[in-house]
């Protein structure tokens, strides 16, 4: 280690036991509360005492880490080990929609989901290989910073704080969300009044210390969102199966289910609504035979996903805070570990939902269904209740269509569904409340650094002292979680799409220039800003045009029956407006005068791949989709492109200098020290 | 520097920390070993899965395999190769001499 660091910091040879006290003290704390709840306490005061006692945690170690030291609160002094940066990236990583909705998309759509699963553990092998160890060697602030003091100074730190500041947003007010839902359910306050006491805690952990406060407080949330993820789990598969290993043991339950699924077709009950296959059969298609869109479908989602992964900023910023390259390789698996240690159990609590629902609900008298039904059947921020059971066929029998649940409720309703103490519903909601406001403030936190490191300090003033800086810093803080907070108040469930985009926006713009900026040393500044703008471009205008205006899309690049089809379906759109609804009948009362869209040689080159140029009604709107590729997937267009450009735009302009040269050669090695092409991007 | 000097935060050299020809050497051992952990992620998480169709029939455990490794299977390989990485990159430092100080 370095001289600073060779004597050993107190502070962090004492983390194994700090820590191992902390994971008790939560044990007797979750004993104190089962027992409490045995002498009759009421489930609303221990659904309380979990939500305000793990935030007051979170609070406390917030604001015992403040700091004053520009090193401490971008990149918590470094000094932080590969095992402890590693739990600490699991909580930054793992976001409500880890923690409550990747089970129950799996739930909903079966083999489909482990996209997810794949995407979003498989990205770390090119986080790990490609870039962090590299980051960490330059070692500064931000990701920004690199793409400065790699391309050339503002315009490419600008186009990077741009791509970051969009996936950023979207991404962290997805998180507000998951808090406001969360502790609406458990508070019983409004949805507004929840997504501020969410606020107030993310703030309080992340405005004194920054990075270093986030870094203890993210270890402290990993401990209690894993806790709460495997144990329910557990106690699920000992109650199907008699063994404390679900993720052994779901196979057995995964055989039930395809045993239930084929009697239940057998005796001639169709699917709810968008199921069309098996639970465990791969790439099915509407009509419930294998189909190519589906398994193309399928690859693009995990290639945007791992790319997106090794692309977001407040993931890469974690390996920042190592003390070494060397740990920040070794920080990089233990980070996968601790995030497969909640992935490879999702599939399980998702199986084990599904056994249960279809032995103790499906075909049984709706007037007498198990009690946890009836607490979800209340309406969710998305407008359907939580559970919905539709009587198609009114047999007052709940048939498996029937039956229809939000992917949201089966992590959160488990306990519940298992019959199990409310102490462990408690449990859950404290475990999914860390996971949400974790991420939130490694979200929040990159925000703030980009605009008053890269954009206040770097562009606009180079000579602001460190106490104003980090003044700008909180404040900054402050007014973007103010606006986040506020985003997610008024805008509510119906932006969680947006989340996904987040990854495809992040891969397109940012990851080519990262890779390249380190493993091809003629990238050129003007290649990378070219790279990086078309790649963001690209998707990001592709995401929003296919999504918002899927008709005029189809218009461009759609045959002429693809786009009398899609406007047939927009007529029939019953919450779209009256204007949109009347100029797509317009289109439908003309359909002999359509023409082929200007570029439908374009949208069609794959049609012999069975890859169309077609629509999907989602969310109320007509989504346009290019070669018949989902918008999920939009950065399968930018990356490749980005790289490209990258390539092509290096080779006719001018080689980097020889002081660039020796710049990328210093990162590329671990030892010694990083002489900057140009001095005046040093940070202090 | 700053007011107080913490770890490494990019000490401004010199001169690089390795003549050219071992600095080449090193940085093509460690190409290698990117392209070699490039190639076992591609394998896991795309490759296998193509095969999922075909894999399903066979039930370990009550898993059809197929499911299994996507759900679990190419999760250890990851995490396994992450650290098998993390350890032959480190000898790949030492063996050229350009680990840490």
């Amino acid at each position: 280690m370095s001289s600073s660091t060779g004597e050993k910091d107190p502070f962090i040879a004492q983390l194994g036991k700090i820590y191992a006290g902390y994971t008790g003290g939560f044990a007797v704390f979750v004993v104190l509360l089962a027992i409490l709840e045995q002498m009759g306490v009421p489930d609303r005061i221990i659904g309380y005492l979990f939500v305000f006692l793990t935030i007051g945690v979170y609070a406390y170690i917030g604001i015992i880490s403040r700091t004053a030291a520009v090193a401490e609160y971008y990149v918590a002094g470094r000094r932080v080990p590969a095992l402890y940066n590693g739990m600490a990236t699991g909580s930054d990583w793992m976001s409500a929609a880890s923690f409550i909705g990747m089970a129950g998309s799996l739930y909903a759509l079966g083999y489909g989901g482990l996209a997810f699963i794949l995407g979003w553990t498989g990205g770390y092998m090119l986080v790990a290989i490609l870039l962090a160890p590299y980051l960490r060697k330059f070692g500064q602030y931000t990701v920004p910073d690199f793409l400065g003091a790699r391309f050339g100074g503002n315009l490419a730190r600008s186009i990077g704080v741009i791509v970051l500041l969009t996936a950023s947003f979207v991404y962290v007010v997805a998180q507000i969300v998951g808090v406001g839902i969360i502790t609406q359910r458990f508070l019983e306050v409004s949805f507004l009044t929840a997504v501020f006491l969410g606020l107030a805690g993310i703030l309080v952990c992340s405005m004194l210390g920054g990075m270093r406060a986030v870094t203890w407080t993210q270890v402290a949330q990993y401990i209690i969102l894993i806790i709460a993820y495997l144990l329910p789990a557990i106690l699920m598969s000992v109650k199907v199966t008699g063994v404390p290993v679900p993720q052994i043991m779901y196979g057995f339950a995964l055989e039930r289910i395809e045993g239930l699924e084929q009697a239940f077709r057998a005796a001639g009950q169709t699917p709810p609504p968008g199921v069309t296959g098996f639970h465990t059969s791969p790439f099915i298609g509407p009509n419930g035979a294998f189909s190519w869109s589906a398994a193309i479908n399928f690859f693009a989602l995990v290639f945007c996903l791992m790319v997106g992964t090794a692309a977001l900023p407040h993931i890469l910023m974690r390996y920042f805070t190592t003390p070494s390259v060397r740990e920040a390789r070794q920080s990089v698996a233990w980070s996968l570990f601790f995030i497969f240690l909640l992935y490879f159990t999702a599939p399980a609590y998702a199986a084990f939902g599904k056994l249960e629902i279809y032995q103790t609900v499906i075909g049984q008298p709706i007037a007498s269904l198990p009690e946890w039904i009836k607490n979800w059947q209340i309406v969710s921020p998305y407008g359907v209740p939580w559970v919905n059971i539709v009587d198609v066929n009114r047999d007052g029998i709940v048939q498996w269509g029937d039956f229809r649940i939000h992917p949201d409720v089966v992590v959160l309703a488990t306990p519940e569904i298992a019959g199990l103490p409310y102490v462990i519903a408690g449990l859950v909601a404290a475990g999914g409340l860390a996971a949400a406001l974790s991420t939130a403030d490694g979200l929040l936190l990159a925000l703030a650094n980009a605009l008053s490191h890269d954009v206040y300090y770097k562009m606009i003033d180079r000579n602001a002292p460190t106490a104003k800086r980090l003044i700008i810093s909180r404040v900054l803080l402050i007014v973007v979680a103010l606006l986040a907070a506020w985003t997610a108040g008024s805008l509510g469930a119906d932006i969680l799409f947006l989340v996904a985009w987040a990854f495809s926006i992040a891969a397109a713009g940012l990851f080519a220039a990262l890779v390249m900026g380190v493993w091809y040393k003629k990238t050129t500044d003007a290649g990378a800003v070219a790279g990086m703008a078309v790649g963001y471009i690209v998707t990001a205008g592709y995401l929003v045009w296919s999504e918002f205006g899927g008709l005029s899309f189809l218009q461009l690049f759609g045959t002429k029956e693809a786009i009398v089809r899609a406007a047939t379906a927009m007529a029939g759109i019953a919450s779209a407006s009256a204007e949109a609804k009347a100029a797509a009948a317009a289109i439908v009362a003309n359909a002999a005068q359509v023409q082929d869209g200007a570029l439908s040689w374009l949208g069609g080159v794959l049609n012999g791949y069975g890859m169309t140029t077609d629509h999907v009604v989602l969310r109320g709107r007509v989504v346009a989709r290019l070669w018949g590729i989902n918008n999920i997937s939009g950065g399968i267009f930018g990356v490749p492109l980005s790289f490209l450009t990258i390539y092509l735009v290096s080779q006719f302009t001018r080689a980097p200098s020889q002081a660039m040269q020796d710049f990328i050669d210093d990162i590329r090695v671990p030892r010694g020290g990083v002489r900057l092409a140009n001095k005046a991007d040093a940070v202090e | 520097m700053a007011e107080i000097n913490y770890g490494q935060a990019a000490p401004a050299a010199t001169a690089a920390a390795a003549d050219r020809k071992t600095g080449e050497a090193y940085w093509k051992k460690t190409s290698g070993l990117m392209w070699t952990v490039l190639a076992i992620w591609f394998f896991a998480g795309f490759v296998v899965h193509m095969f999922a169709p075909s894999l399903n029939p066979i039930h370990i455990l009550g898993f059809p395999l197929g499911f299994y490794m996507a759900a679990q299977g190419s999760l250890i390989i990851f995490v396994v190769g992450l650290f098998w990485f993390a350890k032959r990159q480190n000898q790949i430092d030492e063996e050229f001499g350009l680990q840490e100080d």
